[in-house]
């Protein structure tokens, strides 16, 4: 492929059908259907409407506190001794993680629609504290699905939700995580689809949501791309984030992607190894098959049931994967690998004492993937690693691996 | 003439509207389906359907999902729920039995292995939840080649001008779900029905059958006035959960999911 058919490539997808290659699509009941088309009807408005887009960005400078620092980590870089590694500080958005740059984009949308309620599924809890956050802000009503394990994983964040007002919804069918919290947020979206705007919370679910949270997190990429050229005069060697469903992941790479020098780094969760069934890895180790929505990599068994999951970090704990993340996985655009649990913990130490930031466990995969990568790198090349979250929530999670009570 | 169309054709020249009830196949064990569904033809079922268990099953509310786990517990595959058709099949060559379930079981199986094995198991028609018109060129075409039917939904939210789209790819039957909502939701409006049902016939001259939310003789029969059959689910799964929760045999659990059919059956034929 010549490089100006693969540009064309890259904007070409989703194709109107929201396929990504043979990925993504619209895999859901009927009763959905009409939902989905008067969404993608109003997006394709909106995306390309000056007011709402400057409506989107003033939000996203006032209130979530864009542009997001691009840091370099000078001291990490030092005793690593190979490439430098620069740090997307996603973690000092408002609220602490990239989901908010997506949940005020789609609460803009649901406003726009006239939608009185906002759901959202949540996994780590972060999406769901974007989510109950902006609509506190916009007052809009807002309940939450999470699974009885996350709850009990992530206390923190439940709170905070109650806080800012919103319900959070105890789900406990299946395996009580992410997959099942969205599984209940499309039934409880079936049922009231009238006056209800379903804000998913990665780049997966039925077109158009894998493209329109792709568009939202974009951001991430363009600012990030700007200021490399702006702080070192260079793009940078590689990219690396760690990816769940993926919407941190293509939010920094997608604006890289026709940089064809530019390589990328898509961390999925290692859990306890690629070798035992206890990860969260479906690029690494699924196949493909149908989920919420979309076709995409999957983790599932030989009768087409999908897997249960496991990761130290919530936020990644889910057995599918962004369709879009499948397509440049099958043409080889961005590398997927993995971190574990244990390097994902070692490394939220790490930056946690070497430059006083302390990263989210999610954020922790790409960090110990980008400290391998820039140990093989020479100090005249650059990383730049997405810092998608911010670690208080995950404090019990260590401090119990620690043996430690509160 | 497929064994669904020939069905419903009978049933119209009699007057009568389908009972078509709905059971997860595999649920509580594997060796109650087969013989629930003799039992269930001989109290009043005109057309079978059986549940695919699906880890993910996103359009059912908690009564078919917690049967859908039990099913899953106990190991039942797709092939399993084949090989239960084909059980079936030895001692009743008539009764048309279709199989409601998710895309994800059947595309890992292939879509070409499935029909293969579907028809060879005497299976007569395929519903999946989560494959709108949009995604099924792949999977239509096996069906047709092996001449099994494709049963497609029609929701309260599908647009006029849809039902003409979704009724172009579909054949057997229309599926009108009757509310917005998951299985076994409690908000059935029958005037409602009664109207859409009257837009897809507009569209479409394949039978209408009706399900969601239809529990007892009394919603059945409202239903029925207007509907070329009637789907019976939850209520269903739900009265075998309970014999069996309280300790009940298998035995108990099929004759209190028959005599519940039996009723149905008798509100549906009543004179009006
Ligand atoms: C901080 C953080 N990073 C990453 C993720 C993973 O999501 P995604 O892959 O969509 O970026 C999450 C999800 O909860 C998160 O909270």
């Amino acid at each position: 492929m010549s490089t100006s058919t693969k540009q064309d490539a890259y904007a070409a997808v989703p194709d109107a059908q929201g396929r990504f290659g043979e990925y993504g699509g619209k895999y859901v009941s009927e009763t959905l259907m009409a939902a989905l088309s008067e969404l993608e009807a109003v997006y394709a408005e909106l995306s390309v409407d000056e007011k709402f887009q400057r409506e989107l960005d003033d939000d996203l400078t006032h209130y979530v506190g864009r542009p997001s620092p691009l840091y370099e980590a000078v001291r990490w870089s030092d005793m690593i001794g190979g490439a430098r590694i620069y740090l997307k500080r996603e973690d000092l958005n408002h609220t602490g993680a990239h989901k908010v740059n997506n949940t005020i984009g789609q609460a803009l949308l649901a406003k726009h629609m006239g939608k009185k309620r906002v759901i959202a599924e949540t996994g780590a809890g972060q999406h769901g504290v974007a989510t109950a956050t902006i609509a506190a802000r916009l007052g809009l009503e807002c309940q939450v699905f999470m699974g009885e394990e996350d709850i009990r994983r992530q206390a923190l964040n439940v709170y905070r939700m109650k806080l800012l007002g919103a319900e959070v919804i105890s789900v406990t069918s299946g395996s009580r995580t992410l997959k099942d919290a969205m599984n209940e947020a499309m039934r409880d979206w079936v049922t009231n689809v009238d006056d209800t705007f379903y804000i998913i919370g990665t780049v997966a679910g039925p077109h158009p949501y894998p493209l329109l949270v792709r568009d939202f997190q974009c951001v991430i990429g363009r600012e990030a791309r700007a200021q490399c050229l702006a702080q070192a005069g260079r793009l940078p060697d590689a990219l690396v984030a760690c990816v769940g469903g993926g919407s941190n992941a293509i939010g920094l790479f997608h604006p890289f992607l026709n940089d064809e020098d530019v390589a990328m780094y898509g961390v999925e969760a290692g859990g306890h190894g690629l070798a035992t069934s206890d990860h969260a890895a479906p690029l690494n180790a699924g196949t493909p098959g149908v989920l919420h929505g979309n076709r995409t990599y999957l983790m599932q068994d030989d009768d087409g049931q999908i897997m249960h999951t496991h990761s130290i970090s919530a936020g990644l704990d889910y057995p599918g994967v962004g369709p879009e993340h499948s397509w440049l996985k099958d043409i080889g655009r961005v590398n997927y690998v993995v971190a574990d649990d244990d390097e994902a913990l070692r490394a939220f130490h790490t930056l946690t004492r070497v430059e006083g930031i302390m990263p989210a466990l999610e954020s922790s995969h790409a960090l110990a993937y980008a400290e391998k990568l820039a140990a093989s790198m020479t100090p005249q090349q650059m990383i730049v690693v997405n810092l998608s979250g911010r670690g208080d929530k995950d404090i019990h999670t260590v401090a119990q691996i620690d043996g430690i009570e509160f | 003439m497929s064994r669904i169309a020939g069905c419903f054709q009978k049933l119209a020249e009699e007057g009568r509207t389908a009972l078509i009830p709905y059971v997860v196949a595999g649920d509580p064990r594997q060796a109650f389906t087969v013989p629930l569904m003799h039992k269930l033809v001989e109290s009043g079922a005109d057309i079978l359907e059986l549940g695919v268990p699906f880890s993910d099953p996103m359009a059912e509310g908690p009564v078919i999902q917690l049967a859908h786990e039990r099913a899953l517990a106990n190991g039942t595959t797709l092939s399993k729920v084949l090989a239960m058709v084909s059980e079936f099949r030895k001692t009743d060559s008539t009764t048309p039995v279709l199989l409601m379930g998710y895309a994800n079981p059947v595309m890992h199986m292939g879509y070409r292995n499935f029909a293969n094995a579907a028809v060879a198991a005497g299976l007569d028609g395929l519903l999946t939840v989560d494959i709108p018109p949009e995604e099924v060129d792949g999977i239509n075409g096996e069906l047709q080649r092996v001449e099994m039917d494709n049963i497609f939904l029609v929701a309260p939210t599908t647009p006029d001008e849809r039902i003409a789209r979704i009724a172009s790819r579909a054949s057997g039957f229309i599926y009108y779900v009757s509310l917005k909502g998951v299985t076994g939701a409690g908000n059935l409006d029958t005037v409602e029905v009664a109207s859409r049902v009257g837009a897809i016939r507009r569209h479409s001259s394949l039978p209408v059958a009706v399900g969601f939310g239809i529990k007892d003789a009394a919603s059945a029969r409202a239903v029925a006035q207007t509907a070329d059959g009637v789907v019976v689910g939850s209520a269903l799964v739900n009265t075998m959960a309970e014999v069996i929760e309280r300790g009940g045999e298998s035995d108990a659990a099929i004759a209190a999911a028959a005599s519940l059919l039996g009723d149905i059956r008798r509100g549906i034929d009543s004179p009006a």
